[in-house]
C-alpha cells in the first residue's frame, strides 16, 4: 500500500515558525493560515461559509459603522495586547452612538518574520474578546508586508451594529446646563503601555483597562434613554476627547479636578514622566453627557455595571463662544484644558 | 500622592492667599518675577493668578531651558543629526523648538535623521554602547539641574573608553542670566520694566545652594525667597516677598528649605567643575550675547565635545522680527502683547520658543490662562 495522503499538509509550527512571503501570497500557504488559524480560532457560521464575505440579514433600524486600525507597541502589555484591543476598540467606537453592535471584520497587515506563535497568541485574544463581547468576527483579510517594512502586526477591525429606536446620542448635542460624567479611572491604559516603552520601563501594578463597552452603554441608555453624548476618551485622553464634544456642540465646559478618577500609581507615574493623565489614553472608559436632571440616575446606572463602578460626575457644559474645556484645579485656580500639542512630550525639569 | 499632595492643598492655599490679600498694601504693586520655567508652569496649571490680589503680578522670566537655547545651536544639531549614520540623543521638548525655516529636530527626523527621545542622559550613554558602529552624540541642554549628569555621561563614557559618544554642549548659568536681567536698560535707565523681587529657582538652587543669590539682594537691592515647584511653595514665596517688600528688605530667604541648603550640592558642584569651564560668551535666545553664561566642555575631556569632533560651526538665526520671545524673556512684554501670540504662533506650529516648552511663558499662558483675555 501506498503511504502517500494525497490531502495531506503539515500543520503549521506555531511554536518556531514565522510569518513569511507566501502566508499573504493567496496560495495555500495563505489557505493554511487561513483554516489553521483565523478560521479555527474565530469560528462562527459566516467564516464558515468561506466566502470573500459574510452574508447575514439586513437588521431594521438606522445601522452605525466605524473602522479602527491598531499600530501599539509593544503588542503585548498588561492587562491586554494588541488583539483584544482591536476588538474593543472597535466594539466600542460602535457602541458609543448607544448601538448594539453585530459583526465585525478584522484585516491583518502581518511582517515577514514574525512569530506564528505570536500571531496565535494576538488571534486567540481577539477570538475571546469578541467571544465575550458576543459579537463574531465575520470577515477578514491578510497580507503580507516585507521585513522592515511593518512592525511586526497591524490589525484593522471595522464593526457594524444598529441603534435602538429613539435613541440619539451624537457629540453635538451638548447643551450648557449638562452634567459630564466619566465611567471610571482615568490614564490606566496608556501609563500601563508606557512602563513597557524600551527607554521608560518602570515597575507599576497598573493593567490596561481595555473592554468592551457595549454591555455599559446597553445598561446606560436603559436607565436614562435621552444621553446626548458617549465617546471612549481613547488617544489623546479625556482632555482631547471633551475638546472634540465642545467644538461639534460649540460649547464650553468645566471641569472639576478634585472630582477626577484618577488612580494613584497613575497619578505618581504621570508625575515623573512629566505627563498630564488628562491625556493619558483609556481603553475601556467612556465619557457622556446628559441633561443635569437625568445625571445621578444615569450615574447609578454606571456604578452598578462592573465596567462602570468608580463612575463620576465630573463637570458641565457651559455656554462659552471659544469653546474652551476648562478646570477648577483642585488648588483653586482655574486653568485652560487645551488640545494636545503633537505628542505629549516629557519636560525636561 | 505622599509628599506631594501635601504642597497642592487647596485649603491650605485659600490661606496664604488671604494672607497675601491682607497684607499686600494696596497702594502699590508688586511685580515679582519667577526666574523659572517650571515656576511658570505651576502658576499656569494650578491657576495661581486667580488665587493673587490684582496689585500683585507674576512676570515670567527666562528660567526654561528651551526657551533660551538660540535657534543657531538648534539649527547645529539638525546639522548634526542629518550626518548619515549619526545618532542624535536628546531631551523631549527639545523636539519640536523652531530653528531655521520652520525646521525641526522632529521634522528632521520624518526627513530620515535619527533622532531619539531621552529621559536622561545616561540613556545616550547606552546608546552609543549599543551601536558601536554608529556616532552617538547627546545634545545637552540645561541650566545646574542637568549639567551634573551631563558631567556623569561624559565621565561613564570616558571610563568605558567609548569611542563613538559624544556631547553638544549647551549648558548655561542662571546668575548670569539673572544679572543681564537686572542690568538691562530696561530696568537700570529706562525704567520701562518694574521688578521688585524674585521667585528663586528651585532645582537649579539644590545643586548651586543659596549663596549666589545673595549678591543680587544686596547689589541690586532685590528680594530672593528659593521656592520650591509645587503651587503651595509659590504661594508661600509670594507671600515672603510681600513681606520683605512691605518690611523695606532685600534678602535671600528659602522657602526650599527641605531640599536647599546654603551651598548646595558641593560634589556635584565639584563634578561640573572637573569636566566642564565657563565660556567666554554664548548666545541666549531672547537675551543676545552674555559673558561667562555657559559652560563647554574642558580640553582634557576634548574626545567628547561634538563641537570639535564634527567642527560645529559658530551659527547665529535671528529670530523672526515680529517675535516678542526676547522682551517676554526679558519679562518687558507679556505674552499676550505679542503680535503673533495665538495667531501665527501656537503651541501646533511654534514662531518663538516660549511656544514650545509648557514651561515657557507662551505656551504656558495659551495652554492654560488664554481664557483669561477671552473673557
Amino acid at each position: 500500500m501506498s503511504t502517500i495522503k494525497p490531502n495531506y499538509t503539515r500543520p503549521l509550527d506555531f511554536k518556531q515558525g514565522r510569518v513569511d512571503m507566501t502566508h499573504g501570497s493567496g496560495g495555500r500557504a495563505m489557505a493554511q493560515l487561513i483554516d489553521e488559524l483565523f478560521v479555527a480560532a474565530f469560528d462562527n457560521e459566516f467564516l464558515r461559509q468561506m466566502n470573500d464575505q459574510a452574508r447575514f440579514p439586513a437588521p431594521q433600524g438606522r445601522m452605525v459603522m466605524s473602522t479602527d486600525s491598531h499600530v501599539v507597541s509593544p503588542l503585548f502589555f498588561p492587562g491586554g495586547d494588541i488583539g483584544c484591543l482591536s476588538v474593543h476598540g472597535t466594539i466600542n467606537d460602535v457602541a458609543m452612538s448607544g448601538a448594539k453592535p453585530l459583526y465585525l471584520s478584522a484585516s491583518f497587515i502581518l511582517e515577514e518574520g514574525f512569530p506564528l506563535a505570536d500571531l496565535k497568541r494576538i488571534v486567540e485574544s481577539m477570538a475571546r474578546a469578541a467571544h465575550g463581547a458576543g459579537v463574531p468576527i465575520v470577515t477578514g483579510d491578510t497580507k503580507v508586508v516585507e521585513q522592515g517594512k511593518g512592525d511586526g502586526v497591524f490589525i484593522t477591525t471595522t464593526g457594524i451594529g444598529v441603534v435602538p429606536d429613539g435613541v440619539n446620542i451624537s457629540g453635538e448635542r451638548a447643551r450648557p446646563g449638562d452634567k459630564i460624567l466619566v465611567s471610571g479611572t482615568l490614564g490606566d491604559h496608556g501609563v500601563a503601555v508606557m512602563s513597557l516603552r524600551e527607554n521608560l520601563t518602570f515597575h507599576t501594578s497598573i493593567q490596561s483597562d481595555t473592554a468592551a463597552l457595549h454591555g455599559l452603554v446597553a445598561a446606560m441608555v436603559a436607565a436614562v434613554h435621552d444621553i446626548h453624548v458617549l465617546r471612549d476618551p481613547t488617544r489623546g485622553g479625556l482632555a482631547t476627547t471633551l475638546n472634540e464634544i465642545a467644538r461639534q456642540s460649540a460649547v464650553g465646559m468645566m471641569l472639576h479636578e478634585d472630582q477626577l478618577p484618577i488612580r494613584e500609581q497613575v497619578r505618581a507615574a504621570c508625575e515623573f514622566l512629566g505627563l498630564d493623565p488628562l491625556y493619558v489614553a483609556n481603553e475601556g472608559k467612556l465619557a457622556a453627557i446628559c441633561a443635569p436632571e437625568d445625571a445621578e440616575r444615569l450615574l447609578q446606572a454606571m456604578r452598578a455595571h462592573p465596567l462602570g463602578c468608580d463612575a463620576a460626575v465630573v463637570g458641565e457644559v457651559i455656554e462659552d463662544p471659544h469653546h474652551f474645556v476648562q478646570m477648577e484645579t483642585a488648588f483653586g485656580g482655574r486653568r485652560v484644558v487645551d488640545w494636545l500639542t503633537g505628542e505629549q512630550l516629557p519636560r525636561i525639569c | 500622592m505622599k509628599y506631594v499632595d501635601e504642597f497642592r492643598d487647596g485649603a491650605l492655599a485659600k490661606n496664604i492667599a488671604a494672607n497675601i490679600a491682607r497684607e499686600a498694601d494696596p497702594r502699590r504693586s508688586y511685580y515679582l518675577m519667577e526666574f523659572c520655567g517650571g515656576h511658570t508652569h505651576a502658576i499656569s496649571r494650578y491657576g495661581i493668578a486667580d488665587l493673587l490680589p490684582a496689585n500683585v503680578r507674576m512676570i515670567h522670566g527666562p528660567g526654561c531651558p528651551v526657551c533660551v537655547l538660540p535657534a543657531g545651536r538648534v539649527e547645529n544639531a539638525i546639522r548634526l543629526a542629518q550626518e548619515p549614520g549619526l545618532i542624535l540623543c536628546c531631551y523631549g521638548d527639545l523636539l519640536r523648538v523652531p530653528a531655521a525655516n520652520g525646521m525641526s529636530l522632529l521634522k528632521a527626523k520624518a526627513r530620515g535623521a535619527d533622532v531619539r527621545m531621552v529621559y536622561s542622559s545616561a540613556d545616550a550613554v547606552k546608546i552609543a554602547q549599543e551601536n558601536s558602529q554608529q556616532q552617538v552624540v547627546f545634545f545637552a541642554i540645561g541650566f545646574e539641574t542637568t549639567t551634573p549628569p551631563t558631567a556623569v555621561a561624559i565621565r561613564q563614557a570616558q571610563a568605558l573608553g567609548l569611542k563613538n559618544f559624544s556631547v553638544f554642549c549647551n549648558h548655561v548659568l542662571t546668575p548670569s542670566a539673572i544679572s543681564h536681567i537686572l542690568q538691562s536698560p530696561e530696568i537700570r535707565q529706562l525704567g520701562v520694566l518694574t521688578l521688585d523681587g524674585f521667585i528663586g529657582p528651585a532645582h537649579v538652587s539644590t545643586v548651586i545652594g543659596s549663596r549666589p543669590y545673595e549678591y543680587f539682594a544686596e547689589e541690586f537691592q532685590k528680594p530672593v525667597v528659593i521656592a520650591g515647584f509645587e503651587p503651595l511653595d509659590v504661594m508661600q514665596a509670594i507671600l515672603m516677598l510681600v513681606r520683605q517688600l512691605n518690611g523695606g528688605r532685600a534678602e535671600v530667604e528659602n522657602e526650599f528649605s527641605r531640599a536647599v541648603t546654603r551651598d548646595g550640592n558641593v560634589k556635584a558642584q565639584l563634578l561640573v567643575a572637573e569636566v566642564f569651564e565657563l565660556r567666554r560668551v554664548f548666545e541666549w535666545r531672547g537675551l543676545g550675547l552674555i559673558p561667562y553664561s555657559a559652560l563647554r566642555i574642558k580640553a582634557q575631556y576634548a574626545d567628547y565635545d561634538a563641537e570639535l569632533r564634527f567642527k560645529v560651526p559658530p551659527l547665529s538665526i535671528p529670530d523672526n522680527r515680529a517675535c516678542e520671545c526676547g522682551a517676554i524673556l526679558r519679562g518687558v512684554k507679556r505674552p499676550q502683547d505679542c503680535k503673533l501670540f495665538g495667531t501665527a504662533c501656537t503651541p501646533d506650529n511654534p514662531v518663538g520658543s516660549c511656544m514650545v516648552s509648557s514651561e515657557g511663558a507662551c505656551a504656558a499662558h495659551y495652554s492654560y490662562g488664554r481664557f483669561r483675555e477671552a473673557a
